[in-house]
């Protein structure tokens, strides 16, 4: 696992001959030392609050209620915070299924209507073509937010409010513009020769694209599933707005229960506990796929 | 239709092939797009018009719609609530952009660098941007928490405040808490953006511009600021259109509180919509933050754009 953020300027520093090392003069060595000792403090200040969050959710009930300093246990590490979160509607497993449903169903779909979408784009002509690729990615430009009302009535309409499939489908839809435009880029880079040589042995259609194209595109649809489902394990408004049965909550929706509390009393160890549940996955997730999630983020700032 | 193309193929059947493959060519192009297209007719188009046909009717929840034109917009312009959330939501888009961009753009001068340890800052200050609002607003409403939390608790203890002061009962700190929290979450999306334009500087400016004596206030002035202009203007957009639409964090760590002062535009219409079920009236809200922020946008946009082509 590495820890480098692959950014354009280590890419090219690695094409580029290394400058030859001169000898520091003392001014520059505390120069150096200066900029590393500020660097570590500014790290420290933005890791510190996941780090407390953390520790502290592994406190035992009776040091929870205190603030955090130190934020460590003392009395040694306890797991009664996430047995209490278990306490909690369903216990706290039956809505992390929830949101691992939803976030996994959203990076599948979106990177099966997505690829679909830009090998279509990349490699066809159809009418209006360019205004339904414009209008895919004009959905940028309005917030989902100004649209939640009718997005209600529209998915009472198909019967699917409440559902997670209903939540699953808006999500998709958030994700496209992003998405298309990705995967019509990564098919546009690859060279029309590959195809050409394909269609030549007989390979054709969906065929060609699954076999041949797909592992080609492969970094970008990476890219485009990591923030399919990120985006969907994190989402708050749309969750909270469209289910109402507490049985279908996401994770954030059940965690605005522990925040509001029971009897007049939060339990700040149980909320540690589900914010920490929350935070670790998409810590993994970013830390081993980090290359990809930087390109997509350069990619769609950059053009 | 068919039938033409049945004649056709008596007629000319070379010419008619080659017609009808590329039909299918066509068809099948259409084929691959039209999942994504049905996604957005039916989740974003579709809403999009029902927005301005609901606006214009008042609509309950159950019971039937009934047309009253441009009564809502009437009444909207005369809502003291939606106009004071407005102008908070605006007020804290300046602070949140200010500190957002000041922020990226020194953490992206600072780690601009290329090594292993400047590396393992840059993840550091990026981290909190992947851990999603919600948590980092839950997280944040622990720590300001005068009970259980840190901040009071070690303001306290660093002599800040004499006894331990709930910084979310009034609004400037109530305010600045949150602020701050958002520029921690986030600095580190900007400065991944800035640093795109960053990199597209090459080595050689800086460097003659050293040797010609240039300062490093000169060199920031007339090298790095024209060239990080661009991705400049997209970190703009996207932070002020990002903080006009604020809900989490003032719905999650404040409830709107103290005193209902910090409600947003979005949390208005999400109380009006689906708290007090005015659909109508909700989406009459609506229509007037998309057209404020589509415009905002296009002033941005035109704004850099006329500056970087009249140089």
């Amino acid at each position: 696992m590495s820890l480098a953020l692959d950014t354009p300027a280590a890419a090219s520093a690695g094409a580029t001959p290394p400058r030859p090392r001169r000898r520091l003069r003392p001014a520059d060595r505390l120069h150096r030392a200066l900029f590393h000792l500020a660097g570590i403090l500014v790290a420290v200040l933005f890791l510190a609050p996941i780090a407390f969050l953390v520790l502290a959710a592994f406190r035992p009930a009776a040091e929870a209620v205190n603030p955090p300093l130190p934020p460590w246990p003392k009395a040694g590490p306890s797991l009664d915070s996430f047995a209490r979160l278990d306490g909690f509607g369903e216990g706290i497993w039956h809505y992390a299924g929830n949101s691992l449903i939803v976030a996994l169903a959203t990076a599948a779909l979106t990177i099966l209507v997505s690829v679909l979408a830009g090998y279509g784009f990349s490699r066809y002509r159809f009418p209006l073509k360019s205004l339904v690729f414009v209008m895919i990615l004009a959905t940028i430009m309005v917030p989902f937010q100004s649209i939640l009302t009718p997005l209600f009535l529209v998915l009472a309409k198909l019967g699917l409010q409440n559902t997670l499939v209903g939540l699953v489908l808006i999500y998709v839809t958030l994700q496209l513009p992003f998405s298309v435009f990705m995967m019509r880029n990564a098919f546009d880079a690859i060279p029309k020769e590959i195809e050409e040589a394909a269609r030549i042995d007989g390979v054709r259609g969906l065929k060609l694209l699954l076999r041949v194209l797909t592992p080609l595109a492969l970094p970008g649809i990476v890219s485009v599933g990591l923030f399919a489902f990120l985006n969907a394990w994190n989402e708050f408004l749309a969750a909270l707005v469209f289910l109402t049965d507490e049985r279908n909550y996401t994770l954030p929706v059940m965690m605005m229960v522990v925040r509001q509390g029971r009897f007049g009393s939060i339990d700040w160890g149980a909320l540690q506990a589900g914010v920490t549940l929350m935070m670790v996955p998409c810590l993994l997730l970013f830390l081993s796929l980090q290359r990809f999630y930087i390109r997509g983020l350069t990619a769609g700032a950059v053009k | 239709m068919s039938a033409i193309t049945g004649q056709a193929l008596a007629a000319r059947p070379a010419v008619s092939s080659r017609r009808s493959r590329r039909r299918r060519r066509d068809l099948a192009g259409l084929l691959y797009v039209a999942p994504a297209l049905a996604l957005v007719l039916v989740f974003f188009v579709l809403p999009l018009g029902t927005t301005v046909w609901m606006s214009l009717h008042n609509w309950p929840l159950l019971g039937l719609p009934r047309w009253i034109g441009l009564a809502n917009y009437k009444a909207l312009w005369n809502d003291k609530a939606f106009w004071r959330a407005l102008g908070f939501t605006s007020y804290y888009t300046l602070f949140a952009t200010i500190g957002l961009l000041g922020t990226g753009l020194a953490l992206a001068l600072f780690a601009q660098g290329t090594g292993r340890a400047v590396a393992l800052y840059r993840t550091a200050f990026f981290l909190p941007v992947v851990i999603g609002f919600a948590s980092a607003s839950l997280l944040w409403a622990w720590l300001a928490n005068v009970d259980s939390g840190l901040f009071p608790a070690l303001f306290e203890a660093l002599g800040l405040t004499s006894g331990r002061v709930n910084i979310l009962a009034t609004f400037d700190p109530a305010f600045w808490s949150v602020t701050v929290m958002v520029v921690w979450k986030m600095a580190g999306f900007y400065m991944v953006i800035l640093m795109s334009g960053l990199q597209s500087i090459p080595a050689d400016y800086t460097e003659a511009a050293r040797i010609d004596g240039a300062s490093a206030l000169q060199r920031f002035r007339h090298i790095t600021l024209p060239l990080i202009r661009r991705p400049f203007a997209l970190a703009l957009v996207l932070c002020v259109s990002g903080s006009m639409l604020a809900f989490d964090q003032f719905y999650i760590i404040l409830a709107g509180g103290p005193q209902n002062q910090t409600v947003t535009a979005v949390y208005w219409i999400f109380n009006t919509s689906f708290v007090s079920f005015r659909l109508g009236y909700g989406a009459a809200l609506s229509m007037v933050l998309l057209v404020i922020l589509v415009a905002l946008s296009v002033v941005q946009m035109w704004l850099l754009r006329d500056k970087e082509e009249a140089r």
